[in-house]
């Protein structure tokens, strides 16, 4: 092999823009194949509409369009009633990667990266060659604007294509965006149909209207007339700070001190605290910021950690709530019994955070198969990558088997269950960036086990007295077997005549009945389940096989993909 | 239709106690006495385990029905056995259960049961209400003349007990009729068949003027009645002669003195007050150098459970010390044991041995 100099290497040394990474990567953010991709850009859409609503105070609607163009390729269609974007920003918010206004700060949004939408638009791009449009109206007396945009991969800049200023008509605010991209429509648990119910379940302030690629049109109107409570920003904690983060924050911050700039960025410090933390890192409390250097700033990372801080606020978040959750579920599944709770908020790493789990007993659910698991993270719907979740982890290290599931250990309950689990914060840690799995904090899987331990233990007590039921019911036909007997055994002995008989039987009957009580009656009782809508997602084969061979399928073509790359 | 006896009576008030009940559209119940150790007492002066008197009540709910329509179908098949003078062992008493449907017995232990209630709820013999034990009454050999009589003519049958040779007479299921001729000083009542025989072979009854009796195991009642109305009638002691463990003590010797918990209803006329026990006891392991066993824990456990509940052995000081004192020995020997000295060492020296030194024996 021939030596090659470091000169001849710097040749092939250059910057990788972020388009050109996602380009290779895009399994990582959730692009791996055309079903999938699909839902994806979907997902993201939707997050960022309501969001967007949310925010500016407005009851979401949003419209959802799937229409198939060809054989494999879809155009999808997200319009939303909030408040608009300006013009200056649309290019930016659709076309460039880690743009956004969510990662800066910390509250309980969907979006949280800034690169979902655009990665959307890129994805279309790539397998179409078709640039993006977005429509945005801000108001009623402005106009419409209307721009189609690629993004440069190289610079990872926008590029615009097409602009231009319009009328709107009918609508007094809002956005629209349009991607035409390479997709595969399938039902199922992973499908878009399950992630529109799975949202418009878990966001009952809002309207969603949906039509799907075989142009059936289906409407979830909001059952709240009241948006949640508006999720708070809170500055962050100083636990949550990573290294890198605090470099950064000190060379960005106004503060003048050191002392300012812990009591002015963080939440929680106060001059007290601060002073203390300055102590601990053998600081100055009247060091500049600016002139920290990257030994001094890991001292003040060893400082923080020493001093004891308390808990940021936990009034910012705002959980669905266990009624609501509890409803949401009823609709869905037809079960003879519901329960559901919400934690306390807890915090992780400096975060605050809410557990809420709930849980649907029995009815329609087979009971041979393992449970169905509903995971959402801020109200999220998350549909792939479930063995990978600490919900899903949280779930298989709870012992079922005291709340009269069966379960073989460390896995899956198996049982006529289906367990709902969401988790609210401002700062979800994902495993990656498709944002599918909750990474594996020890604090939230204690939270979770502790949600599912609280909903288990009202699961026992529903199973026991079924039990028990089902016991006395049996202990009733017993009776009435042997009645018979004793009629029969008096009759002998007694000489009696077969009315006499009969008396006896009659009277036994009576009697037994009469110490025992009535029978209580158990089943499903479910008003509020809506069999059309527990239908949407629902695949049209639901044999096993198919499902598997299109996992194969799938798992194949990532396969391929990543030898590509 | 003759008349009806007692037990049909009996039977039939049972019956209609119940049918009133129902008929009031009240649950109905059967009382009938506990058999167990709780319910029995044991006094110096009649010798046997009386009944105390505590009744269990059987009411009708979840969990009796079966029982309770078992115990009137049995009541039914009892009075339907009485009025025809017939008669049914207990194993076929548990076959015609099977016409019952689902309230037939599972198993023989279940439909014993159940008649053993019917039994002590009537105050009657198991005879009387026309069930009958398979088990045999154990071997009688020696000097005695039982006079019985033949089924067919009616006439008096005279059994010589020493003429049996190498085998023994049986004792019949029903011992009532029986009448006794003897000039024996004692009868011996042995626990195994292996030491009958040895005695029986070397003609021991000759040489010491006595009737042994083999009682295999835990007496039957109709070897107990035997037993009693031989010495009753004939007014001649009985000596028994068990393995020196707590089984031997307090199973064998001790059901066939006072009687059994189980039925104590019928423990006066079952039982032998007059029974005394000259071994094998503990002392003796020591005195004869017997080989041993170690005691098992069942064995300390059941020896441990006699002393505090067995109302005979709470009574008897010299059984408490003895149980005590084997408990300490923790080792138990077998009545073969004495071969150890010989084969013939317990018919040459022990037993005329033991029989001559009262204060060897136990109460």
């Amino acid at each position: 092999m021939t030596q090659k100099s470091a000169e001849e290497l710097a040749k092939k040394q250059r910057e990788i823009s972020i388009a050109e990474f996602f380009e290779k990567n895009r399994h990582l953010l959730g692009f791996d194949n055309p079903r999938r991709a699909l839902l994806t850009a979907i997902k993201e859409a939707v997050d960022n509409a309501l969001d967007a609503c949310e925010e500016a105070g407005i009851m979401p609607e949003i419209n959802v369009e799937l229409i198939q163009l060809s054989e494999d390729r879809f155009r999808i269609i997200v319009e939303d009633n909030g408040p608009g974007i300006i013009k200056k920003q649309l290019p930016n918010i659709f076309a460039k990667l880690l743009y956004g206004s969510k990662f800066h700060k910390l509250s309980a949004t969907r979006g949280q990266q800034g690169i979902g939408i655009s990665a959307a638009v890129l994805y279309g791009q790539l397998t179409t060659g078709k640039p993006a449009t977005v429509i945005s109206k801000t108001g009623p007396d402005n106009k419409a604007n209307r721009i189609k945009i690629k993004i440069d991969t190289q610079t990872n800049k926008p590029q615009i294509l097409e602009e231009k200023e319009e009328e709107w008509e009918g609508k007094d605010h809002g956005t629209r965006i349009e991607i035409d991209m390479e997709g595969s429509y399938m039902k199922g648990r992973q499908s878009v149909d399950e992630y529109i119910k799975e949202t418009a379940i878990v966001n009952p302030h809002t309207t969603i209207i949906y039509t799907n690629p075989e142009a059936n049109q289906i409407i979830f109107p909001r059952a709240v007339e009241e948006l949640p409570p508006e999720p708070k920003e809170i500055q962050p904690h100083p636990y949550g700070v990573e290294l890198g983060r605090l470099i950064k924050m000190l060379e960005i911050t106004e503060a003048k001190t050191l002392q300012q700039f812990l009591t002015s960025e963080f939440v929680r410090v106060g001059a007290g605290t601060a002073k203390e933390i300055c102590e601990n890192s053998s600081l100055l409390p009247k060091t500049k910021p600016k002139q920290i250097s990257r030994e001094m700033a890991e001292n003040l990372y060893k400082g923080i950690q020493k001093t004891k801080i308390i808990a940021p606020p936990t009034d910012c978040i705002s959980p669905i709530g266990s009624e609501d959750l509890e409803k949401g579920l009823r609709k869905e599944i037809n079960a003879e019994f519901y329960c559901s709770t919400t934690r306390p908020a807890s915090v992780y790493r400096g975060n605050p955070f809410v557990i809420e789990a709930a849980l649907a007993f029995g009815g329609d659910q087979a009971a041979d198969s393992s449970v169905r698991i509903m995971r959402f993270a801020n109200r999220v719907p998350l549909l792939y990558l479930q063995g990978a979740c600490a919900i899903t982890n949280s779930i298989q290290n709870t012992s079922w088997r005291s709340y009269g599931l069966q379960q073989s250990k460390n896995s899956l309950p198996v049982g006529p269950c289906t367990i709902v689990v969401h988790m609210t914060s401002v700062w979800v840690p994902f495993t990656s960036e498709s944002k599918e799995a909750l990474a594996h904090y020890n604090e939230i899987i204690k939270e979770i086990k502790l949600a599912l331990q609280e909903c288990g233990r009202k699961l026992a007590s529903y199973v026991n007295k079924k039990r028990r039921i089902g016991e006395e019911a049996k202990k009733r036909s017993y009776i009435e077997k042997y009645i018979p007997h004793v009629a029969d055994a008096l009759k002998e002995i007694m000489e009696l005549d077969d009315n006499k008989k009969k008396d006896i039987e009659d009277n036994l009957y009576e009697i037994l009945e009469h110490t025992r009580g009535e029978l209580e009656e158990i089943g499903i009782d479910n008003p509020d389940y809506d069999p059309e809508l527990a239908n949407i997602g629902r695949e049209e084969k639901p044999k096993k096989e198919e499902q598997e061979r299109e996992e194969k399928v799938n798992s194949k073509k990532e396969e391929k993909q990543t030898k590509l790359a | 239709m003759t008349k009806n006896s007692p037990v049909v009576e009996k039977i039939k008030e049972v019956a209609a106690g119940v049918y009133d009940k129902i008929r009031k559209l009240k649950q109905p119940e059967m009382e009938m006495p506990i058999r167990s150790l709780n319910n029995v007492d044991y006094n110096d002066k009649n010798g046997y385990f009386e009944l105390l008197g505590k009744t269990k009540t059987r009411t009708l709910t979840a969990s009796t029905i079966k029982t309770f329509a078992q115990t009137l179908r049995m009541m039914s098949l009892s009075k339907d056995l009485v009025n025809s003078d017939d008669i049914a062992t207990k194993r076929e008493a548990y076959y015609v259960s099977k016409n019952w449907g689902e309230a037939r017995f599972k198993e023989q232990p279940e439909s014993d049961a159940v008649m053993d209630d019917i039994e002590a709820m009537m105050a009657v013999n198991r005879e009387q209400i026309g069930f009958i034990p398979e088990e045999k009454g154990g071997a009688v050999a020696g000097e005695l003349i039982v006079i019985d009589k033949d089924q067919d003519t009616g006439k008096n049958l005279e059994i010589d007990c020493t003429k049996f040779g190498s085998g023994a007479y049986s004792v019949p299921s029903s011992v009532e009729h029986l009448k006794f001729k003897t000039k024996a000083k004692f009868v011996l009542a042995i626990e195994t068949s292996g030491m009958f025989e040895r005695l029986n072979k070397h003609k021991y009854w000759r040489k010491s003027n006595c009737i042994l009796v083999a009682m295999g195991g835990v007496p039957t009642r109709a070897c107990r009645r035997f037993i009693r109305k031989l010495a009753d009638e004939m007014n001649i002691p009985v000596y028994v002669f068990t393995d020196g463990d707590f089984y031997g003590y307090f199973n064998i010797y001790r059901t066939l003195k006072v009687g059994s918990g189980n039925a104590a209803h019928i423990n006066e006329y079952f039982c032998v007050p007059q029974a005394e026990f000259i071994g094998i006891t503990p002392q003796d392991i020591i005195d004869y150098k017997l080989p041993t066993h170690p005691l098992k824990e069942v064995d300390v456990k059941r020896a441990k459970d006699a002393l505090k509940n067995d109302p005979f052995v709470k009574h008897y000081k010299e059984w408490q010390k003895a149980a005590e004192q084997q408990i300490k020995m923790k080792a138990r020997a077998e009545q073969q044991a004495l071969a150890k000295h010989g084969l013939n060492f317990v018919i040459d020296k022990y037993l005329p041995d033991k029989l001559k030194n009262k204060k060897t024996w136990l109460p």
